[in-house]
C-alpha cells in the first residue's frame, strides 16, 4: 500500500518534471527544425515537425549574407577585454574590501553595493553624452572601459564573500616573511580563489556576449557590429526568411551554450551564492 | 599576531613600526579599492547627478542647453504626452503579472527538484537552466517565431489539440501575457537560487514534523515556506527591479505595438533619447523610473518585517 502510493507520487513528480522539460526544450527544437528547412517547408500548412530533406546550406547562406565571421571576431574582442578587465579590477578591489583595513571601508562598500539596484536607464543618457564628448561613439571603448573599473558591484561583492573565508593568518605569515600586499594578492589570494574567479569570468562572458543595449546605443558602422546587433539587423533585412533567421540565431546561441557546458559546475555554484548571501 | 609582526620587524621601536604598517595598509587598501570606487564615481554617481541636472533643461543634442526647471516632469505628468502614462501602465501590468508568476514557477521547479526520490536531478536542473543562457536577441527571435499565428509552434500545438488559437504578440490584449510566458521560460536562474536555499533547510525540521504526524502540506507551510522567505524576498526585489527594465523584447519583437500595448517604459525612454534626441526628457524619464523602483523596493523592505523570517525566529 505504502509502496504503491510512493510510486504513484513519483510518477506524478516525473510527469511534472517532464512537462517543464518539454516547455524548456521545445523552443530549441523548433529553432533547430526551422533552421534546417527550406522556405517551402516552413510555409507548409499544417506545419510539419521534421525537416525533409535536411538543409544544412541555410547555415552557410545565413553566414555569408552578413559578415557574421567579422561580427564574431568583434564580439570575441570585446568579450575578452571585458573579462580581463573585470577579473583583474574586481578581484583587487574585493581583496581590499575583504582583507585590508582602512577607514569607512564598510560604508564605502555598502554604497557600492547599493548601486546594484540602480536601473541602468538613469545613467544611460549622461554616460552616452560623456562618451560622445570624448569622441568615443562608434568605438569599443564604451563597451570595454567600464569593466576595468571594478567590473560592477556584483562581482566585487561575490569575490569579497570568497576572500573573507580565507584564514587571515595566511596574510600575516606572508607579511612576516616580508611579502608586500600585492604579492599576497597575486601569489596567495588569487590562486586560492580560482573557482571564484572562474565564476566571475563566466558571468562576465555571458553578460558581455548577450549585451544588446550597449552595442545598439554605441555602435553605428556595420563593420563594427557585435553578433547580437548583427542578428537584429539580419532580422530587419530578411524579415520573412525564417529559415535563415533561425540558422543565424542558432549560431549566436551556440558559443554561450558551449561555454555553459564547459563550466557548468561553476555556474550553478555561482548563482546559488548570489541568492544565499544576498 | 600583529605584535609578533611588529616585534620581529623592528625590535627597537615596535610601536613605531606598527603605526607605519597601519598607515601603509590604509594607503594600499584605498589604492587597491580605487578601481571600484572610481568606477562608481565615473559610471554611476556622476552620471546620476548629470542626469538629474539635464532633466531640468531642454537639451535635445542640437540646441543650446537651457534651464527650464520642472517643465519636463510637468509635461510628462500632465498628460500632454499620452505615451508616458501608457508606458508606465504597460510596464506595471507586466511587472505585476510576471513577477509573481515567475517566482511561483521557479519555486515550484525548485521544490520538485529538491526531492530525494528524484533521479537525474542534475539533468533536469541543466534543462531548466538552459533557456537563461540564450542572448535576449536570439530568444526574442525564437519566441517571435513561436508566436507566429500561422506557422508558429504554439498555434500548431493548439490546432492539433483542437483548441482555440491566439494572435499572441500581435493582439493588444494578449501581447503582455505572451511576453510573460516568454519570461517564464527564462526563470532558471531564480530556480537555482531557490534550490540552493531549499538545500540549506535543516533536515531535522522535516523529521520533527513527521514525528508530530504532519504531512507534506504541513512541511511546506510550516517549514519550507517560512524558512525560504529570505530567498523569496531576494528574488522578489530582483524580479521587480529587472521587470521594470524590459527593453529588448519590445525593441525586437513588437516595437511597442500593437497600438502601443507593449510600449515598455525603457523602450519608450530609448526611443525618446535615441530616435527623437530628446535627451532632457529621457533623463527625466530615467529619474522617474529610478524613483518608482526605489519606492517599490522600500515598500517591499518595510513590509518584509511582517513576513520575512529572520534567524532565531520572532
Amino acid at each position: 500500500m505504502n509502496g504503491n502510493r510512493r510510486s504513484l507520487r513519483n510518477l506524478i513528480l516525473y510527469l511534472f518534471l517532464a512537462a517543464i522539460s518539454i516547455f524548456c526544450l521545445l523552443p530549441f527544437y523548433w529553432l533547430l527544425r526551422s533552421s534546417l528547412m527550406d522556405l517551402v517547408q516552413i510555409f507548409e500548412m499544417p506545419p510539419i515537425w521534421f525537416p525533409k530533406p535536411v538543409k544544412l546550406s541555410n547555415y552557410t547562406e545565413a553566414l555569408t549574407i552578413l559578415p557574421f565571421g567579422r561580427y564574431f571576431l568583434n564580439t570575441v574582442f570585446i568579450v575578452v577585454l571585458t573579462i580581463t578587465g573585470t577579473v583583474l579590477s574586481s578581484s583587487i578591489s574585493a581583496y581590499s574590501f575583504a582583507r585590508l583595513k582602512w577607514p569607512y571601508r564598510n560604508l564605502v562598500f555598502g554604497i557600492l553595493l547599493s548601486s546594484m539596484m540602480l536601473p541602468y536607464a538613469v545613467t544611460l543618457i549622461p554616460t552616452y553624452l560623456g562618451w560622445s564628448f570624448l569622441g568615443a561613439i562608434d568605438t569599443y571603448y564604451p563597451l570595454i572601459v567600464p569593466a576595468w573599473f571594478g567590473g560592477g558591484a556584483f562581482n566585487v561583492f561575490l569575490l569579497r564573500q570568497f576572500y573573507m573565508t580565507i584564514p587571515g593568518e595566511l596574510d600575516e605569515a606572508a607579511l612576516i616573511d616580508g611579502a608586500g600586499y600585492f604579492t599576497i594578492y597575486s601569489k596567495i589570494i588569487m590562486p586560492l580563489t580560482r573557482p571564484a574567479l572562474i565564476v566571475v569570468g563566466l558571468f562576465t562572458f555571458l553578460n558581455s556576449w548577450n549585451d544588446f543595449l550597449g552595442p545598439l546605443v554605441y555602435l553605428n558602422s556595420e563593420i563594427k557590429y557585435t553578433l547580437a546587433i548583427g542578428l537584429e539587423s539580419f532580422k530587419g533585412l530578411y524579415n520573412a526568411q525564417w529559415h535563415l533567421l533561425m540558422a543565424a540565431s542558432t549560431v549566436v546561441i551556440l558559443p554561450a551554450v558551449i561555454i555553459f557546458f564547459t563550466g557548468q559546475k561553476y555556474f550553478i555554484e555561482g548563482i546559488a551564492m548570489t541568492g544565499l548571501k544576498g | 599576531m600583529r605584535n609578533i609582526l611588529a616585534i620581529s620587524g623592528n625590535k627597537k621601536h615596535p610601536s613605531g613600526s606598527l603605526a607605519r604598517n597601519r598607515k601603509q595598509e590604509v594607503l594600499i587598501g584605498v589604492l587597491f579599492a580605487s578601481p571600484a570606487i572610481l568606477g562608481f564615481f565615473i559610471f554611476i554617481f556622476i552620471p546620476m547627478i548629470a542626469s538629474l541636472i539635464i532633466s531640468f533643461t531642454d537639451y535635445a543634442l542640437v540646441n543650446k542647453m537651457q534651464f527650464i526647471g520642472l517643465d519636463n516632469y510637468a509635461g510628462l505628468f500632465n498628460g500632454s504626452d499620452p505615451f508616458f502614462y501608457k508606458s508606465l501602465g504597460v510596464t506595471t501590468y507586466y511587472v505585476l503579472l510576471s513577477t509573481p508568476l515567475c517566482l511561483l514557477f521557479a519555486f515550484s521547479m525548485a521544490v520538485l527538484l529538491n526531492n530525494d526520490s528524484i533521479r537525474g536531478k542534475a539533468v533536469f536542473r541543466t534543462i531548466f537552466y538552459l533557456p537563461t543562457l540564450i542572448p535576449v536577441v536570439a530568444s526574442s527571435m525564437i519566441w517571435l517565431w513561436l508566436f507566429n499565428p500561422d506557422m508558429g509552434l504554439i498555434n500548431t500545438i493548439l490546432r492539433a489539440l483542437h483548441l482555440p488559437t491566439g494572435m499572441w504578440i500581435y493582439d493588444e490584449n494578449t501581447v503582455i501575457p505572451s511576453i510573460v510566458i516568454m519570461s517564464l521560460w527564462t526563470t532558471g536562474g531564480t530556480m537555482i537560487i531557490f534550490l540552493a536555499g531549499l538545500q540549506g533547510i535543516p533536515r531535522q525540521l522535516y523529521e520533527s514534523v513527521e514525528l508530530d504526524g504532519g504531512n507534506a502540506a504541513h512541511k511546506m507551510f510550516y517549514v519550507t515556506i517560512p524558512l525560504m522567505t529570505p530567498t523569496i524576498f531576494f528574488n522578489l526585489v530582483m524580479g521587480l527591479i529587472y521587470g521594470f527594465q524590459v527593453f529588448a523584447q519590445a525593441y525586437i519583437m513588437t516595437e511597442g505595438g500593437p497600438n502601443n500595448a507593449s510600449l515598455f517604459y525603457v523602450f519608450y525612454l530609448y526611443r525618446t533619447a535615441f530616435k527623437f534626441s530628446k535627451m532632457a526628457k529621457a533623463s527625466a524619464l530615467g529619474w522617474i523610473l529610478f524613483i518608482v523602483i526605489a519606492l517599490l523596493t522600500l515598500v517591499v523592505f518595510k513590509t518584509s518585517k511582517d513576513w520575512v523570517h529572520t534567524e532565531g525566529g520572532k
